[in-house]
């Protein structure tokens, strides 16, 4: 079978140039040096505590993230497509969300079938005719995009909810230049510490008209969401307030957080809580993370939710397949960046097919998130691809399926020595009144057994810092 | 600051003043127990822990009696016992862990080994010639966190609000200690006691790091008046109620914002009586109801600290 792409080696074996200073690096640095630095890193993880809690393990388990020390390297005019195709992405991903909630221009256009939209479970009927700032809906996008065949970019996923990983993508840094500042001075390679400043900044873009200095929160579950580290770490970064829904009350259509020198006003929300638990009014009754009346005061314009609510129709699996059909109707563009080309099991000339292949194909929940509820056709069981196509068959408008993609691997560090691993990438795209902006990287995520794909870390993946190249 | 925000970080330092003063009382207790003069029934030594913590109920549920073992038991490894050392510790860490970006990573980095160790102890047994070294342990670990707060943190009211815990805890457990020993030890202050006493009181001084102090202001033998003196009345000793009572008032009103003028008034009226009291007039009052008196405006002051700050009304 051929070998996947590797990011740092050629088919024939030669150093990518880019990858080339760190290679000799490696090559000349002697092995206990690089154990030591290793270990140093899993203490500093272990000791600060940069967690996440694991669901189903037992209450409150918290699990460190691997960490690998081989960076992700891209080069520079690699970045430049991928971030003018991300930039395309989520401009039409945002119009296409103010236009559902509005006018459906394209649904009357026929782009995209009304009922994929108005029937899906992730439409929000109560945000039609609702305005908000500068008709920004995903603030904060974490696009996943993976490289296949022969160095291929694709977008795999459009995270558009509370995409999270950020803050892996920061400590990563400051945990490859604490370990190995030579190799900083080697290349140029691009800054992302000011994240949380162009956050705040895009943040405090969208705030209800007429407040001239907005008060911005991160609103969070509780601690012991499996992000919790990230919602306090973005929190303190930005300089603003950590709060859970027990912080903030609403008292004539607006906002107010508990102080001890008593209420403040809230402006600008950004919510790691999933719309269905933003407030019990008006989503799930027996919601006790959100605050009541929350959406009446958004509704009415005097709060800002970041991401907006509704915003899970335009990332849902089932939309993914109609986003270069948006950004050909609101961008007047092709797309720049790919999509996997994805079958859709609701049409029986494609669940025919599917089910003729399972074992060839990777088939995925609608709905389901975190590489929970998948099926990775060639690794699996015959026994999982058995249950697997009961599951199918019983709802086929549940799944798409897509082609094994042999993903890009990266050298990294397993037991046995450096040995190639499957990676993906998130970068993380920021949409406020100022436009797109984005920091050059993202979170580079690793699935760190032999041979698999999921690189998610609820399934034991790690984690890689990303170097994007200034020339 | 947030209100929750304030509660964290005041429950913070809370718990972990009172697994110090928790370790404090065991071990002296225990090593009274260990001496062959005691007047007293072991079984009143031990059951006078369970009445200062006001466990009684707590401890009978689960206990068939009442001995040294078993009160240790509860005391130090019962997670269901909501002051026993281990639950203290637990609670310090999770309340830091809620509010980690408002604290140093020092701060957290002390809590959250602090509770990592004290899972390593719990499962692996204290041995019975390690209690007391175990004692020395959360001892040192509180005066740890306490310095690290003190030489790391901003001043600002997350600081305030960690030291307000401190202060009203150590206030809390000085009263109630030197009550309960107060009670039992001399039912009437005329009796004069023997040399047993004088291991007794010096018992009582050493559990709030009073022995050496008492020596230097008083250069004379123990007596029950000025113990009593000396843990409520000397601003000078730390672990005394006027000098807690300073602090807190103190930090009432450093504390920003203008809806703390209820607790500045409660405070400060109790402030004035620590501050203007003789022990004469205390003793006869009685020091029983004394103290009782300070343990239920302690209380009320921190009632009214939770409606201000932590649980204010949305108004």
């Amino acid at each position: 079978m051929k070998l996947p792409y590797d990011e740092m080696s050629a088919a024939d074996g030669s150093r990518r140039a880019h990858y080339e200073p760190f290679s000799r690096w490696l090559e000349s640095t002697p092995e206990e040096i690089i154990a030591r630095k290793r270990e140093e890193a899993d203490l500093t993880f272990h000791r600060v505590g940069i967690t996440f809690a694991v669901y189903g393990e037992d209450a409150g388990a918290e699990r460190l993230i691997p960490f690998d020390i081989v960076p992700r390297i891209i080069p520079a005019h690699e970045w430049k497509v991928l971030e003018a195709g991300l930039r395309q992405r989520v401009k039409a991903l945002n119009a296409f969300l103010h236009d559902v909630y509005h006018d459906q221009e394209i649904l009357k256009a026929g782009r995209i079938p009304a009922d994929h939209v108005l029937k899906n479970e992730l439409f929000r009927r109560e945000m039609i005719g609702v305005n908000v700032p500068g008709n920004i809906y995903c603030h904060i996008a974490g696009v996943d995009i993976v490289r296949a065949g022969e160095g291929e970019y694709y977008v795999l996923e459009d995270n558009l909810r509370t995409p999270s990983g950020v803050s892996y993508m920061l400590e990563d840094r400051k945990m490859m230049m604490r370990l190995f500042p030579e190799l900083f001075a080697q290349q140029a390679i691009a800054p992302v510490e000011h994240y949380p400043d162009l956050l705040l900044d895009n943040l405090r873009s969208v705030a209800p008209a007429g407040i001239s200095d907005p008060t911005v929160v991160v609103l969070t579950p509780g601690q012991f969401n499996s992000a919790y580290f990230e919602h306090a770490f973005l929190a303190q970064q930005m300089g603003v307030e950590l709060v859970d829904g027990n912080d903030l009350f609403v008292r004539e259509g607006r906002v107010f957080m508990r102080t001890t020198a008593g209420p403040r006003r809230v402006d600008v929300i950004y919510r790691r809580i999933d719309d269905d638990y933003l407030d019990p009014l008006a989503f799930k009754p027996d919601s006790v993370l959100g605050v009541p009346g929350l959406f009446d005061a958004y509704r009415r314009g005097h709060v800002t939710l970041a991401n907006a609510v509704g915003t899970g129709i335009a990332d849902d699996k089932s939309m993914y397949i109609h986003v270069p059909e948006m950004i050909r109707f609101y961008c007047g563009e092709e797309p720049i960046i790919a999509n996997v080309p994805t079958r859709e099991l609701r049409k029986p000339d494609d669940l025919k097919y599917v089910l003729d292949h399972l074992s060839e194909l990777v088939v995925k929940e609608v709905h389901g998130s975190g590489g929970y509820g998948m099926l990775v056709g060639p690794t699996a069981s015959k026994e999982e691809i058995r249950l697997f196509r009961e599951k199918i068959i019983a709802a086929p408008e549940k799944y798409i399926a897509q082609p094994t993609l042999a993903l890009s691997t990266c050298p990294t560090f397993v037991e046995s020595g450096v040995a190639p691993r499957h990676i993906d990438l998130r970068p993380f795209v920021l949409s406020g009144t100022g436009g797109v902006t984005m920091v050059p990287g993202g979170l580079t995520r690793v699935a760190l057994k032999e041979g698999s794909l999921v690189v998610n870390s609820s399934q034991g993946g790690g984690t890689k810092d990303t170097w994007i190249l200034e020339k | 600051m947030l209100s929750s925000t304030a509660d964290h970080l005041y429950w913070m330092a809370r718990s972990m003043e009172r697994a110090e003063n928790t370790a404090r009382m065991l071990d002296v207790t225990y090593r009274m127990s260990l001496l062959k003069h005691s007047t007293l029934e072991p079984a009143q030594e031990w059951s006078a822990i369970l009445s200062i913590s006001g466990l009684q109920y707590e401890f009978a549920q689960s206990y068939p009696e009442i001995n040294a073992e078993n009160v240790m038991r509860f005391m130090v490894m019962d997670e269901d016992n909501p002051a026993s050392i281990i639950t203290s510790l637990h609670n310090a860490r999770e309340n830091a862990r809620a509010e980690r970006g408002m604290i140093t990573s020092e701060m957290w980095e002390v809590l959250n080994a602090t509770w990592i160790e004290m899972k390593t102890k719990r499962d692996a047994g204290i041995p019975p010639d390690g209690i007391s070294a175990f004692f020395d342990w959360v001892k040192e670990r509180s005066h740890l966190s306490r310095g690290i707060a003190h030489g790391t943190m901003l001043r600002g009211d997350a600081f305030r609000f960690i030291r307000l815990g401190t202060f009203f805890e150590r206030a809390d457990n000085t009263a109630r200690i030197l009550d309960v020993k107060y009670h039992i030890l001399l039912p009437s202050l005329d009796e004069v006691g023997g040399a047993a006493d004088y291991y007794q009181w010096g018992a009582l001084l050493r559990s709030v790091s009073a022995f050496e102090a008492y020596r230097k202001v008083y250069r004379d033998v123990i007596t029950p008046r000025r113990v009593a003196e000396l843990l409520i009345l000397r601003a000078d000793m730390p672990r005394s109620l006027h000098a807690c009572i300073n602090e807190v008032n103190r930090l009432v009103q450093e504390i920003n914002g203008s809806r703390s003028s209820e607790v500045q008034r409660l405070i400060g009226m109790l402030h004035a009586e620590l501050r203007f009291g003789r022990i004469e007039d205390v003793i006869t009052q009685g020091l029983h109801e004394y103290l009782t008196s300070v343990v239920s405006r302690l209380y009320a002051v921190g009632d009214q600290v939770n409606r201000t700050y932590f649980w204010p009304s949305d108004d």
